[in-house]
């Protein structure tokens, strides 16, 4: 019997592995690029107009949370401060008040503009999130946050997908605290009781049952 | 025998005749003459009606993909579902082509595992039919999602949701029953092909065909361990679709019946359904077969009149069945007691629609198949292409009285609204017909449309005692005038 095939086709299956190969990797890796959603990528860290640092602000002098988010336990959405809050501290004559790097927030104090901060942390329109419920129940920043206190410039630490929400909404005795530590970044539990332990029995006494059903966050 | 049938009086003789069987070949066609009949039909200079047909198929098959663009485009609002027909004719559309087909894999699988050899010259064309119509009904789910791009949520793969889908929903079984019989259907399809593509392949006379038909071979060269590997292959995927004959539409009525909405929730629709599917398909399929023998009229030597009789048949038998199922609904909302189930039915029978969808759907279904007990009925193949073209529409009908004149009058008369499909509904619905039509011109034209080495098989030379006598075989000669290919 004749051959059917031309000599050329002995090495087609291998160019065709290698260029489906090649072609499908492309694609992959750009659907995987392009396709993940920017708010669920861990490490975003945009340039902002003042490069505010929480190290200095938290942990070398102190300051608490709530001094400038300080709608958080009272509201669903945790408010970036405002202006005014800054020039408590850095209004004219105060505190570094002639530092360059603090042009955005004077320029803002003199024109009424706010600063335009670059948003990190992006819930979509689609689902709801509650920062007074999560705070008020020992849930604290950090769990979503990241330690914030160490950072120099804020940048995403979780990825926040909605698989990341129901790992804690299923099991959020790996998370819970007591509520003095919930704005205390560096809080650790005491050696002698596990993690698991304490929040078993917060999650106990405060009957914490977050819902994990679609219309708990989709309403 | 024949020195016996002169003392035999003739209600004998004609009970003798009726139990010997009749050749599936007729005009005592060689193995050689199959062969060289349906490779010419690919062979051949492409004829003038087929591209007449193209060029209607083809811009409708077009008119299709341009409605779906744009629902995808613009979004599912486009078609005329709402509040409280959430599903209309995108969901009737679905269950009449998955129905449309059913007949294929009932031929290719149930009749071969039965040992029934009339299957062999009408199943390649009734698998690739199933496969077109599958093709056709899976337009349906995954676009009237709405976001399409979001259709892969059915699949259970790990996501960043951290979700499955749920596995308690019938429309969850659905895909997987839907998928699984595509790819079931094509694997069987294709395998049934391997020896005739071979047959094809050798017999080409351009390198560019022998080519193509050569990767499509798969290297076949018919030898004897490759024919054993061949027919367990084949039998395995008979055992496997033979389940899925009746599993497929099973779960498709369970959309329907695990809810709780009057008319829907009830035990009968899986046979019911069943039945309505084959009753379907094989009307889909003689409507589609008849005119190939009209076209190449040597086909009738392989599609004979015997093959159009025992099809009438099951269209009879399961038009019936599907006639008990309508009457039995309606029996059981009367005797069953449940307000609601028979304001159902007496909504569909009474209300509005009622002449339009539900009276035309008991007449295609339930009257006019009984005509097929007339042996005139089967054997006029212009009355049987006719009359199977009610059950065509008939069972269009009847998805559509299920689902959109039961959504339109549910439980709240305060939520009582009448569907009325938009243009684009029409168009995409005219559109799948181009594009099952399109599949299958291009089906004809470059596959064998017979299994020929099956058909080879049920030939009185295939038979290892032909020649030794006996009163059932007619000797190989050719009748005079017959074609000498």
């Amino acid at each position: 019997m004749a051959n059917f095939f031309p000599k050329w086709t002995n090495w087609l299956p291998l160019k065709l592995v290698i260029c489906l190969g090649t072609v499908g990797g492309a694609l992959l890796a750009g659907v995987w690029y392009y396709f993940t959603p920017k708010y669920t990528r861990v490490g975003y860290q945009p340039d902002q107009p003042v490069p505010f640092s929480h190290k200095i602000h938290v942990e070398q002098l102190g300051m608490d949370c709530r001094y400038c988010h300080s709608f958080v336990e009272v509201a669903s959405h945790s408010n970036v401060p405002t202006t005014q809050t800054c020039i408590t501290c850095h209004g004219s004559g105060k505190v570094q008040s002639d530092n360059p790097k603090l042009t955005a927030v004077v320029n803002s104090w003199e024109s009424g503009n706010p600063v335009q901060w670059n948003r990190i942390h992006q819930v979509p329109d689609y689902a709801y999130f509650n920062h007074a419920v999560h705070v008020n129940r020992g849930v604290s920043c950090y769990s979503c946050h990241g330690d914030v206190s160490a950072m120099e410039v804020v940048y995403q630490h979780e990825p926040q997908s909605m698989a990341w929400c129901l790992e804690c909404h299923r099991a959020p005795e790996n998370h819970l605290r007591p509520p003095e530590e919930v704005f205390n970044m560096k809080w650790k539990p005491v050696a002698s009781v596990s993690q698991q332990d304490i929040g078993k029995a917060f999650r106990k006494e405060w009957d914490v049952n977050p819902p994990t059903t679609c219309g708990g966050c989709h309403r | 025998m024949s020195d016996t049938t002169a003392t035999l009086d003739p209600a004998t003789i004609r009970a003798n005749e009726e139990v010997t069987r009749k050749p599936l070949v007729l005009n005592q066609r060689t193995m050689g003459w199959i062969s060289n009949y349906v490779s010419s039909i690919v062979e051949a200079k492409t004829p003038l009606w087929w591209y007449i047909a193209m060029g209607v198929t083809v811009p409708m098959m077009l008119m299709c993909f341009g409605c779906l663009a744009y629902l995808i485009s613009t979004g599912v609002g486009v078609w005329g579902n709402n509040h409280p027909v959430a599903w209309a004719w995108d969901i009737t559309n679905f269950v009449f082509w998955i129905g449309i087909g059913h007949a294929g894999t009932l031929i290719s699988a149930i009749l071969f595992l039965t040992r029934q050899k009339w299957r062999t010259s009408i199943n390649r064309a009734a698998e690739a039919m199933t496969l077109f119509a599958v093709v056709c009904a899976g337009i349906y789910p995954a676009l009237h999602v709405g976001r399409v791009w979001m259709a892969w949520f059915l699949a259970p793969v790990p996501n960043n949701m951290a979700i499955w889908p749920n596995f308690r929903s019938p429309l969850l079984w659905d895909v997987f029953a839907v998928s699984t019989y595509f790819t079931v259907s094509v694997l069987f399809w294709y395998t049934g092909l391997i020896p005739d593509l071979a047959t094809l392949r050798d017999r080409c006379t351009t390198k560019l065909k022998k080519f193509f038909y050569g990767i499509a071979a798969l290297g076949w060269r018919g030898g004897n361990r490759q024919w054993r590997h061949y027919e367990m292959a084949y039998l395995v995927l008979a055992g496997l679709s033979t389940p899925l004959v009746l599993s497929v539409h099973s779960v498709v009525s369970f959309d329907f019946a695990t809810s709780v909405v009057p008319g829907w929730h009830t035990t009968i629709f899986p046979p019911y359904f069943v039945a309505g599917a084959i009753f379907g398909g094989f009307a889909m399929v003689l409507t589609l077969m008849i005119p190939a023998a009209w076209i190449w009229p040597a086909l009738k030597d392989l599609i004979t009149p015997g093959h159009v009789d025992k099809m009438c048949k099951i269209i009879l038998l399961t038009g019936s069945i599907v006639g008990y199922a309508y009457l039995m609904e309606l029996f059981i909302a009367w005797y069953g007691a449940n307000p609601y189930e028979r304001a159902a039915f007496w909504y569909r029978a009474t209300g509005v629609g009622a002449r339009e969808f539900y009276w035309p759907m008991m007449f295609c279904n339930v009257i006019v198949p009984q005509l097929f007990w007339f042996r005139w009925c089967r054997y006029n193949w212009i009355a049987v292409w006719i009359l199977v073209q009610f059950p065509n529409a008939g069972m269009w009908y009847e998805r559509f009285v299920i689902i959109g004149t039961t959504l339109q009058h549910d439980f709240l008369p305060s939520a009582w609204q009448l569907f009325h499909p938009t243009w684009v509904d029409i168009c995409t619905f005219i559109g799948t017909f181009g594009l099952f039509m399109t599949l299958f011109l291009l089906f004809i034209r470059f596959l064998p449309m017979i299994c020929m080495f099956e058909v080879k098989a049920v030939l009185p030379e295939a038979d290892p005692h032909y020649g030794e006598g006996g009163d059932r075989e007619a000797l190989p000669e050719l009748p005079s005038g017959s074609e000498e290919y």
